[in-house]
This record gives C-alpha cells, sequence and structure tokens, in this order.
C-alpha cells in the first residue's frame, strides 16, 4: 500500500507525491463504496491542492528528512498494540454493508424517504448537507475562514516589504505546457460554475466548485508567475469575498428568522416551502463556493508568495 | 457472524496506524503533517464504508432504484475534507514560520537550540 511506503521514504518529494496517489486511490474507493459527492473533493482536494501546497512547503523547509528516528522500535510496539486493540474493538461492529446496521436505522431512512417531499432535489447529499444540517456546513464554512485568517496571520502579515525584484518566472521556457493551459483554465473555470449550480441534481456542490474554481487560478500562478496572477486577481478583492461567502450564508438564516421561521429553515423565504427550500440551497452553496474558492487562492498565494522571502532570510 | 465481513475496519485500521506510526516516529515537522493526512483519510474511509449498503445506489434520487447508500456520512465527510485542507495549510504555514525561526523543521534540532537559549539566558 502506498500509505505503507510512504511511511519508508526519506525523500519528501517522493513523499509528497505518494500523498496524491493515496488521495486518488481513497477517491476510487469512495466511488465503490457509492460516495460519488465525497470521490469528487477527495479527487480536487487530496491529489490538487494539499499536494501542490505540501510541495510549496517543501521549497521552503528543505527536501530531506533526518536519517534518525525517535525510538522506531517504542513507536512501532505502540503502533501495532493500539492497533490489535482496534481490531480486537471491530468483532462487536456490524458487517460491512449490513443494511440493519445502526447506522442505517437512525435518521437516515428519514432524509431518503421525506426528502423528496420536504425539498425536491434529486441529490439527497446536498439536501442534507445545505438544509437540514446547515447548521454544521454554517460551522465548516467558518472553520474554513478562519484557517484562512490564520494563514495569512501566520505568513502575510508578518513579512517586510522588499523591493521588487523581477524574478524569472519559472515555467516561462515550457511553450507547450503555456499553450495548453491557456486552453484548459477557461473550461477549468466553465465546468466549477457547472458543479457550482447542478450541485442539485447531480455530485457537486459549493465545496467542490470552490475547490475546481480555486485550482484553475492556481495552474495560472504557477505556469505566469505569483507576480503575473497578484496583477489578474486582486489580493483585496479576494479576501473581501471570502468574507462575503461567509456573510451571504449567514444573512440567510438572518433572513429566514425575518419572515419567521427558525434561523437557516428556508421554507419562510418563499410562497411555497419547497420553492423557498430551493432558494435558501442555491444562495447558501453560493456562499459556501465563494469562500471555498476565495480561501483556497488565499492560501496558495500566501504560501507561494513566501519562497523568495525564506530563500532570502536563510541566505 | 462472519468474521471476514468486518475487512473494512482492518483496512481502515492500518492506514491509521501506519499514519500514526509516522507522527510518532518522524522528526520532521512536515513528513508529521503528512501522517496526519493519511490519519485524517483512515478516518474518512471508515465513515464511508459505514455509510454503505450492499447493493445500495449513490444517493440521487431517480425512479429506477429503490435502495441508497447513507447520505449523512457523505455529507460529514465531504465538509471535513474541506476543512482538513484548510487546517493542514495552517499545520504547513507554522512549519514555514518556525523553519525562519529556527532554520530547520528537525524536531530535535529545535529541542536543542530552545535548551541552548535557556542556557544562555540563565
Amino acid at each position: 500500500m502506498t500509505a505503507l511506503s510512504l511511511a519508508f521514504t526519506k525523500d519528501l518529494f517522493a513523499s509528497v507525491m505518494l500523498t496524491g496517489i493515496y488521495s486518488l486511490l481513497s477517491a476510487g474507493f469512495f466511488v465503490l463504496m457509492d460516495a460519488v459527492d465525497v470521490a469528487f473533493t477527495e479527487a480536487a482536494v487530496g491529489a490538487g491542492i494539499s499536494t501542490i501546497l505540501m510541495l510549496t512547503t517543501l521549497t521552503m523547509t528543505g527536501r530531506f528528512e533526518n536519517r534518525k528516528l525517535h525510538h522506531p522500535k517504542i513507536a512501532l510496539s505502540v503502533v501495532i498494540v493500539t492497533g490489535i486493540m482496534l481490531v480486537m474493538g471491530t468483532v462487536d461492529m456490524p458487517a460491512f454493508g449490513s443494511p440493519s446496521a445502526p447506522a442505517q436505522t437512525h435518521v437516515a431512512p428519514y432524509y431518503i424517504q421525506q426528502s423528496a417531499q420536504d425539498i425536491d432535489i434529486p441529490n439527497i447529499v446536498t439536501s442534507v448537507l445545505a438544509s437540514y444540517r446547515g447548521f454544521d456546513t454554517f460551522g465548516e464554512v467558518v472553520v474554513v475562514f478562519t484557517a484562512v485568517i490564520g494563514v495569512l496571520a501566520l505568513l502575510e502579515f508578518a513579512r517586510v516589504e522588499r523591493a521588487d525584484s523581477e524574478k524569472p518566472v519559472p515555467m516561462l521556457q515550457h511553450k507547450i505546457l503555456r499553450i495548453v493551459s491557456k486552453i484548459l483554465i477557461p473550461p477549468i473555470m466553465l465546468f466549477a460554475l457547472y458543479v457550482q449550480f447542478h450541485g442539485e441534481y447531480s455530485p457537486g456542490g459549493g465545496f467542490q466548485a470552490g475547490v475546481i474554481f480555486a485550482s484553475s487560478i492556481i495552474l495560472y500562478a504557477m505556469l505566469f508567475g505569483i507576480e503575473q496572477t497578484r496583477k489578474a486577481v486582486s489580493v483585496p478583492v479576494v479576501k473581501v469575498l471570502s468574507a462575503l461567502g461567509v456573510l451571504i450564508y449567514g444573512s440567510v438564516g438572518i433572513a429566514s428568522m425575518l419572515n419567521g421561521g427558525t434561523y437557516l429553515n428556508y421554507s419562510v423565504l418563499a410562497e411555497n416551502d419547497v420553492t423557498g427550500q430551493h432558494i435558501g440551497i442555491i444562495v447558501i452553496e453560493l456562499g459556501v463556493g465563494i469562500t471555498v474558492a476565495t480561501a483556497m487562492i488565499l492560501i496558495f498565494l500566501t504560501f507561494a508568495r513566501r519562497i523568495g522571502k525564506t530563500e532570502e532570510e536563510t541566505a | 457472524m462472519n468474521f471476514l465481513e468486518q475487512y473494512n475496519y482492518w483496512i481502515v485500521i492500518l492506514l491509521m496506524m501506519s499514519g500514526f506510526y509516522i507522527v510518532i516516529a518522524h522528526g520532521n515537522l512536515v513528513k508529521k503533517l503528512m501522517g496526519l493526512t493519511i490519519f485524517q483519510t483512515s478516518v474518512f474511509i471508515l465513515y464511508i464504508s459505514i455509510s454503505k449498503v450492499i447493493g445500495g445506489t449513490a444517493p440521487i434520487l431517480d425512479d429506477q432504484y429503490e435502495v441508497y447508500t447513507n447520505p449523512l456520512p457523505h455529507v460529514l465527510i465531504l465538509t471535513a475534507i474541506v476543512v482538513g485542507v484548510a487546517t493542514t495549510a495552517l499545520g504547513l504555514a507554522l512549519a514555514v514560520r518556525i523553519k525562519e525561526a529556527y532554520g530547520t523543521v528537525e524536531e530535535d534540532v529545535i529541542q536543542e537550540k530552545d535548551l541552548q537559549q535557556e542556557g544562555s539566558t540563565e
């Protein structure tokens, strides 16, 4: 398994590539287990964004790790003992795929049977995400937003402004890459918008769309350089947008309260309950999409900007 | 009840433990974060494998199908993946700052430098 080889490579570059492969494989697992939405997200996030972030960090922290392990024998025995205990714990667990398992008999049947009447959109994952569990999703969006603030606080504000020295753009000499990606970037953005607005009928939604949209910008940044991207995409605007996404989500909740419902109860937003749900879901998915896309772009740009600086400081 | 029917948990445990091993045995902070990512993904697989129903199909309503896989874990994990990458980015940002402050991301070297500093101030 990829995970095992990961544990034993010293070359961090190779391990990053292995994590990418591992993510793609687990996306495959998810499809096999019918979780198409999750697979979609994992493929976009795990194999794309997080691999790029790890690589960016490696350019700053060095490629090779120290040979020495901390008490590898103790560590290994701790791991094996924990593993055995966990395996013993599984004896009482329901069998794989059993329809009578507790997880299948609690609220899930309600979602599967009622969501057609209550919300009337085919993708149950979207209706649970945006409507039944709207509070959780709001929390997650806030967490993403907070993480961005953290990254910015750690890497962006602490830096010292330096004179803009024109660095050669690393990928400029690869003509084929540049032309192919110039053709690819607009369709990727278009696909992101499709995923965003078609999330009610097919796998997809704000989270996936945001990540896909961000990856098109990141592709542009990798090929044409960070400064060029900063000219094309105004960073202050991106920052405001990421807050705006959270604001949109939150205000939908307030709007439903003003209409006499409870927080994030979309049924009161229109004359008809179902129409109200549709409006609510589309608007909050938009908020989610905006926040996630801008969050990923901001994180990447902040990391990439840092590269030159770390080299100067350590030199 | 057949013992082999629980193979999904065993795969999860194997993955989880390899992630755990990386976290405790490796000194490099970036490598530790990779271990955490593996650990995290194993939890994702655990949730998704619990949601699977034999003979079910993806939870998108259609007249042709009767049995659907449980959508709730999908929702939880879907958001967890995106949150996961955001928090990993935060961790990597910390690693970058540590590299700038100490010139290394190896745990034992950082510890030595801390001890030296304490010694010099006393």
